[in-house]
């Protein structure tokens, strides 16, 4: 899924982007961005999946931070932001107090958001709405705090691999919605399948903890060559860096 | 861990927090060095982004005094490595940021920043 949110991101090929995870969790999209040479900061609100991710040595910079109390950043300063099944959590009201209620945690979701990117840029978020209500919540609140774009269904005929993002627009002259992947096309759902399926194997772990040998280089080197072939752009180039063992200096 | 690049883009969030919130300031901080990959793209397409003078006072603060005091002109190859030092390798591990107006301390612990707001500083 966040190889789907980067290609719905749209960045410009062949430039360095700063992008924002929007609950990042355990860190799994992290390993992506870092593969595919992106600088990141990672947000959750969960110590324990931080934890998990510093475990996995991830590039990015991770805080410990609940969306629903708004971002600090600075404006204009990431090129991008991705989130993969979270604001979802920002439909439910934690205690009574008026700054719980979901209206106003997503306003300040969106408000700080907003400020945060730069003019052109995209945030793309996949989630997993109950309804159509939350669907249209989510949006009006979104287009409040300034942003264009819309929803697009991957696969909206399939109840498994059915997927809903919202793609939101900073500065949307020119930018148009992209399309829903149909499903039509089975090469490319095969293809979706199997990179879900990597990815929840790379969140495996043998039993000292370790990864299982999943960012070794022929791996890395291996996908990207499929990546070529896809026609995808912005593959990075292959240096002595990747797939180099991440040390302190000291 | 925070990098002097996620630093120089934080300003506090504190409700009606929202002038003189930035820079926040390092208190007793505790820092690691870590290789990164040296991406000049990336740094001088940042540059327009960076708070210079934050940026060298922090730099300074944790024993870096390679930034000019200024951003010249002209920025060459030398001091496209010193910012990619400064703003990607200097991880900050242990301490505290403090915001410059309120005061609210965001605790620093295991190189992650703690950015919750008790209730009654949600905006
Ligand atoms: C299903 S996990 C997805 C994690 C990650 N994006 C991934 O794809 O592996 C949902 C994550 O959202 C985080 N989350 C839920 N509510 C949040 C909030 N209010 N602020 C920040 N993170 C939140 C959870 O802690 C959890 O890590
Ligand atoms: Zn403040």
């Amino acid at each position: 899924m966040t190889y789907r949110a980067l290609e719905l991101l749209n960045l410009p090929p062949d430039e360095p982007a700063f992008l924002l995870d929007i609950g990042c969790g355990s860190g799994l999209s992290g390993e992506i961005l870092d593969e595919e040479g992106y600088n990141w900061i990672g947000v959750d609100v969960a110590p324990s999946m931080l934890e998990v991710a510093l475990e996995r040595e991830v590039e990015g910079d991770l805080f410990l931070q609940d969306i629903g109390q708004g971002f600090g950043f600075r404006p204009g300063s990431f090129d991008g932001a991705i989130s993969i099944s979270v604001i979802q959590w920002l439909l439910n009201a934690e205690t009574s107090h008026p700054t719980s209620s979901p209206p106003h945690r997503l306003t300040r979701f969106f408000t700080t958001l907003h400020s945060a990117l730069r003019n052109p840029s995209r945030a793309i978020l996949q989630f997993y709405p109950t309804s159509d209500d939350q669907i249209q919540l989510i949006t009006s609140i979104a287009q409040k705090a300034g942003f264009g774009g819309g929803v697009v269904v991957d696969y909206p005929n399939s109840k498994k691999a059915k997927k809903v993002f919202l793609c939101l627009f900073v500065g949307s002259g020119g930018q148009q919605i992209p399309k829903g992947l149909d499903g039509e096309d089975t090469e490319v759902q095969e293809g979706r399948a199997a990179f879900e399926k990597r990815r929840e194997k790379s969140g495996k772990k043998d039993k000292n903890g370790k990864r299982r040998g999943i960012k070794d280089k022929d791996w890395i080197l291996k996908k990207k060559e499929l990546y070529r072939q896809r026609g995808k752009e912005s593959v990075p180039r292959d240096s002595k860096y990747t797939a180099r063992k991440r040390k302190p200096v000291f | 861990m925070v990098r002097l690049i996620t630093h120089n883009l934080l300003a506090c969030h504190a409700k009606g927090c929202t002038t003189n919130n930035f820079p926040l300031q390092l208190k007793d901080v505790t820092i690691e060095l870590r290789e990164a990959e040296f991406n000049p793209d990336f740094v001088s397409g940042f540059l327009s982004r960076l708070e210079w003078t934050a940026l060298v006072n922090a730099a300074k603060e944790l024993g870096d005094t390679s930034l000019p005091p200024e951003l010249p002109d002209m920025v060459d190859d030398d001091l496209l490595k010193n910012l990619h030092h400064v703003l990607l390798e200097i991880h900050i591990d242990e301490g505290s940021m403090i915001c410059p107006n309120c005061g609210h301390s965001y605790p620093i612990s295991n190189g992650i920043p703690n950015m919750l707001l008790a209730e009654h500083e949600i905006g």
